[in-house]
């Protein structure tokens, strides 16, 4: 924390951005009226295979929305920038780094989190059981991007070769270097490992 | 630098039509930004090195997507992701220069996201000018990376004026290699504007990669046939295969008979702040055995001119090691 932000502003700062939230509505269909196409604010999001709606922020990316709105912190925020993997989700069956999506951008779009991906039984989806079997993750924070990438990549190659994985997976950073253990959790997932 | 979670509130516009795209650009002029994948738009505003008043999110317009045939090559929508070009089977057959570079952009998920028409339109890597320091390119009247203490490992070789920062593009040297024309669409009407003079240097306009301005909205990239099925080569030197930008790029065509050049285009890409079509190299090899003597013999001229910075040296023989692999190859 800034330590220039004294307890008090603090206060003040939470109090003010309580009264921002609540006057958003007004504000928004200002600027909704201000041009045409310009974006509405409360839209229903298809999560998991849920319909949530949501008050969005025109400019809120996706991650933030997942987390601090739907509670769903499975998808973690590393760098924020598009450049380590652990926010990445499925849109449309497509891995994107939901860091570097707005929200409004999946408005008619499916969205699947690590939260979605085991079955409805609680089964654990084959990459989250081959992860755990070939000791994949170490600290686990990169490990939700690390198995959205790899079942994006069975959905569209059930049988890769080692390089195909590497290259499926290199829009993931691990910190602790365990690569090589996750290439043998998608390679086992495939059933390509006994 | 401060670090932001969020992005500034602004307003957001989604059309679905290019013409009302085009209405809410020439309105909100140099108040709007436009956004095709985004992927660097919000660096930009995370970090408050750049603002505007209002988001023109492009990604709805169904008609700017695709690829498609034409009579004298293909068209591809400004909007089709790096991906989909990558993996195109129109391109990989014909213009598989494209695909290459297309296919080695930062990583998957951006290339899933991300659009060719962004990608050449992408602003440059300079980080003194990424963090929103006041310098030329910035609207200010200095340049950090090219003094004796700055960090200009990855900047121009070529081309500075001022600034020195190095276009930051795949897919712009493989465009200006197959000839490319980027067509352009204002209220006014539709333009089209070659590859290689789509790009404009610091010393024509410092605060602009690019020919567009505000109101315009680039909306397809058409391919001639003329380097169709030619002999490609590709390469791109990073430090990490993956998420970086180039170090050096180089994109060639060459149209080959009995194992001599009989035309070619040489591009490089990330010496300066455009692509950079080495037409002497080019001149040297018409006429010549396509192999690794004449390459030997001809490297040197692809840096000819080139005013190395502080710690970009190594551009120098990497240029013109690339040249000479992709002549030889």
């Amino acid at each position: 924390m800034n330590p220039k932000l004294t307890r008090r502003r603090f206060i003040k700062g939470v109090i003010f951005s309580g009264a921002a939230a609540t006057t958003g509505a007004g504000m928004y269909l200002a600027n909704a009226q201000s041009g045409q196409g310009a974006a509405e604010r409360l839209i229903t999001l298809n999560i998991n295979g849920r319909s949530r709606p949501v008050d969005v922020m025109p400019t809120e990316t996706l991650a933030y929305t997942l987390r601090y709105k739907l509670d769903l912190t499975g998808t973690k925020i590393g760098c924020n920038r598009g450049e380590c993997g652990a926010c990445t989700v499925l849109i449309d069956g497509v891995a994107n780094y939901a860091c570097s999506v707005l929200t409004h951008n999946v408005k008619d779009k499916a969205v699947i989190s690590i939260e979605g991906i085991k079955a409805t039984d609680g089964t654990l989806h084959a990459v989250q059981q081959a992860f755990i079997d070939e000791n994949s993750p170490q600290c686990g924070f990169c490990t939700p991007g690390q198995i959205m990438s790899a079942v994006a990549l069975l959905n569209s190659n059930p049988t890769p070769t080692r390089e195909q994985v590497r290259a499926g997976l290199s829009g993931n950073l691990c910190r602790c270097g365990a690569y090589e253990h996750y290439i043998n959790g998608v390679l086992r997932a495939s059933g390509q490992l006994a | 630098m401060p670090a932001h979670d969020v992005m500034p509130n602004m307003d957001l516009y989604q059309p679905v039509q290019v013409e009302d795209a085009l209405a809410i650009a020439d309105r909100l002029a140099e108040r709007g930004w436009l956004v095709g994948g985004g992927q660097d738009t919000y660096g930009w505003l995370k970090d408050r090195a750049k603002s505007a008043d209002a988001l023109i999110d492009l990604s709805g317009i169904e008609s700017l997507r695709g690829i498609r045939e034409t009579a004298n090559g293909i068209e591809i929508g400004a909007l089709t992701t790096l991906t989909e070009v990558a993996e195109s089977e129109i391109i990989h057959n014909s213009y598989s220069l494209l695909s290459q570079a297309a296919a080695v952009v930062a990583s998957p998920q951006i290339r899933n996201i991300g659009t060719l028409g962004g990608n050449v339109s992408q602003d440059v890597r300079c980080w003194y000018y990424r963090r929103g320091l006041s310098c030329y390119r910035a609207g200010g009247n200095l340049c950090y990376a090219d003094t004796p203490q700055g960090m200009n490992r990855e900047h121009a070789l070529f081309e500075q004026s001022r600034c020195v920062a190095a276009g930051a593009s795949d897919t712009a040297p493989a465009l200006v290699a197959l000839d490319a024309t980027m067509v352009i669409q204002n209220l006014d009407g539709t333009r089209t504007v070659s590859a290689e003079d789509f790009f404009v240097g610091p010393a024509n306009d410092i605060e602009s990669t690019t020919v567009l301005r505000p109101g315009d909205i680039l909306t397809a990239v058409r391919i001639p046939n003329t380097w169709a099925n030619a002999t490609f080569y590709w390469e791109k030197v990073a430090d990490r295969n993956v998420w970086d930008f180039s170090l050096v790029n180089v994109a060639a065509a060459f149209k080959v008979s009995g194992g001599t050049i009989q035309d070619s285009r040489i591009v490089a890409g990330a010496v300066q702040t455009t692509p950079r079509r080495l037409t002497n190299v080019e001149a040297a090899v018409r006429g010549q055995a396509k192999n690794a003597q004449t390459g030997e013999s001809v490297k040197a001229l692809a840096a000819e001119g080139a005013r190395t910075l502080a710690h970009n040296g190594f551009k120098v023989p990497l240029l013109q090691n690339l040249v000479k692999r992709a002549i030889s190859a």
